[in-house]
């Protein structure tokens, strides 16, 4: 099978805040055999504040990374982050308009295409490494009660997103069955976390954050799986700041999906970062290892 | 709510501005309310959603432009999602957010701080430095007690990086803010 090259934008935050997503993407996708190719000298999308400020200056920022993927010989984009990915893709929507188009290569002083596919790494992964990943788990997660959390933007807005089910997304529900994990329904699995909002006014994410905790905690989740960098700050980093605010008492892990493939397919703990984790996952974990053990024995 | 003291001072070249900007028709809402029922931030907004593409619609820019509600959108994107008429709310909103800065009406000074500091950190250093960042708002705002209590554990978990990235093609970043300053003086 001729495997595809990608140009893989990692984002700011996989450089801080959401350091173990971006180790264990890269350590999940060369499992896997999918060839990720770090687009050279890449710069940041301009997230959120670009575009609340400026239209033209969000897509020029996003069109440099383009401009340079365009030279790299790759069948298409991918990121771990679903904020940049909006970004990619909402420029390369608005960027089918001839006079945008113009104005984008204006600011940004080099002509482009605007036309490789960009795909979520989540995507490539629930379209293409799910089919062989059965055959490559070692630990399988089974007795672990997980909620799927996909935050606002992977599948939204859907006519841009192209993926999944806006409003009951499945993608990272069935990712984490094949892993053999017990996958509970969630009813908040798309609904906002305040981003960063964080920052500003911290009353509002406690609130969101806080109700996502909450409804996690009460379908019976040991943990919450995320595939965004904003989401999981939000639920992990913040968590003790949710309790403090909200008199609640959670204490509950709050993994990216990646490292949870990891985990399954026996992958070391420190290559997919899971000491980074701020909320300990070691007592989820043991006590899974010690049911399986039993299990088996 | 006070916009009824507002309705004399209808604005159709706004009205005109915001659907040029947005690209969206504004008259194809029949306030069926799905935006503001989907909406997670409504209870913190001062105009629910729904009531700003009404104000809209009547050219009350003052309202609309004055209001919170434009700074404190997430952007998570339900409205844009949930509209039977398929208006991209949401891009409204970005556009409004645009339009009151220009025109110096900012109801949440914090919120267009950070985006600021956010930006500058960009500009500086082609990568958002997550510390530099944090400090410029602090700088701006003087919340010097901002997120202090996770910089602990951000630090110890290696989350918080004490030195920016500058990437090689910086001129290339700063040429696109400089020209993007010159269009809009």
């Amino acid at each position: 099978m001729n495997v595809p090259r990608l140009a893989y934008y990692p984002g700011c935050s996989g450089q801080g805040s959401s350091r173990e997503y971006d180790l264990s993407t890269r350590v999940m996708c060369a499992d896997m055999d999918l060839e990720l190719i770090d687009i050279p000298d890449w710069s940041c999308c301009g997230a959120t504040p670009a575009h609340a400020v400026d239209h033209l200056l969000s897509a020029s920022l996003v069109a440099r990374n383009m401009a340079i993927a365009e030279e790299m010989g790759v069948s298409g984009i991918v990121t771990p982050c679903p904020s940049c990915l909006k970004n990619f893709k909402s420029t390369q929507r608005r960027m089918r308009r001839p006079d945008f188009h113009a104005a984008v290569e204006k600011l940004l002083g080099r002509s482009l295409r605007a036309d490789l596919p960009v795909m979520s790494v989540l995507q490539v992964v629930a379209e293409q490494g799910v089919r062989t990943l059965p055959d490559r788990i070692k630990n399988p997660l089974t007795g672990l009660k997980v909620v799927p959390y996909y935050g606002c933007l992977m599948n939204r807005p859907p006519d841009v997103m192209a993926f999944d089910d806006p409003e009951n997304p499945m993608a990272l529900d069935n990712l984490l069955l094949a892993l053999g994990a017990e996958v509970l329904p969630f009813p908040l699995k798309v609904e906002c976390c305040g981003a960063s909002l964080g920052v500003t006014k911290r009353q509002i994410v406690m609130r969101l954050s806080g109700r996502i905790l909450d409804c996690a905690e009460t379908m019976g989740a040991q943990a919450v799986v995320t595939a965004c960098p904003m989401c999981q700050m939000n639920l992990d980093m913040r968590q003790a700041q949710v309790n403090r605010a909200n008199q609640s008492n959670h204490h509950i892990p709050v993994f990216y999906y990646s490292q949870l493939i990891g985990l399954a397919t026996g992958l070391d703990d420190r290559q997919i970062g899971l000491e980074r984790l701020c909320v300990s996952p070691r007592p989820v974990l043991a006590s899974l290892n010690g049911e399986n053990r039993e299990a088996r024995s | 709510m006070t916009t009824h003291a507002a309705l004399n001072d209808r604005d159709p070249s706004f009205v005109e501005e915001v659907q040029r900007a947005s690209e969206q028709n504004l008259s194809l809402c029949y306030q069926c309310g799905n935006c503001t029922a989907g909406c997670p931030l409504t209870f913190a907004y001062d105009l629910p959603v729904n009531k700003i593409i009404r104000l809209l619609q009547t050219g009350q820019k003052q309202a609309v432009l004055s209001s919170k509600a434009i700074w404190l959108c997430a952007s998570c994107e339900t409205c844009t999602t949930r509209c039977p008429n398929n208006i991209d709310v949401a891009r409204i909103m970005d556009t409004l957010r645009h339009m009151a800065r220009l025109e110096g009406l900012v109801a949440e000074p914090p919120v267009r701080a950070f985006w600021e500091s956010f930006l500058d950190s960009v500009r500086r250093h082609g990568r958002v430095f997550e510390l530099g960042c944090m400090a410029s708002y602090i700088g701006k705002t003087g919340k010097v007690f901002t997120d202090a209590d996770l910089a602990p554990t951000a630090l110890s978990k290696g989350k918080l990086p004490l030195r920016p990235h500058n990437i090689k093609g910086l001129d290339e970043i700063r040429g696109i803010f400089a020209r993007n300053q010159e269009r809009l003086a």
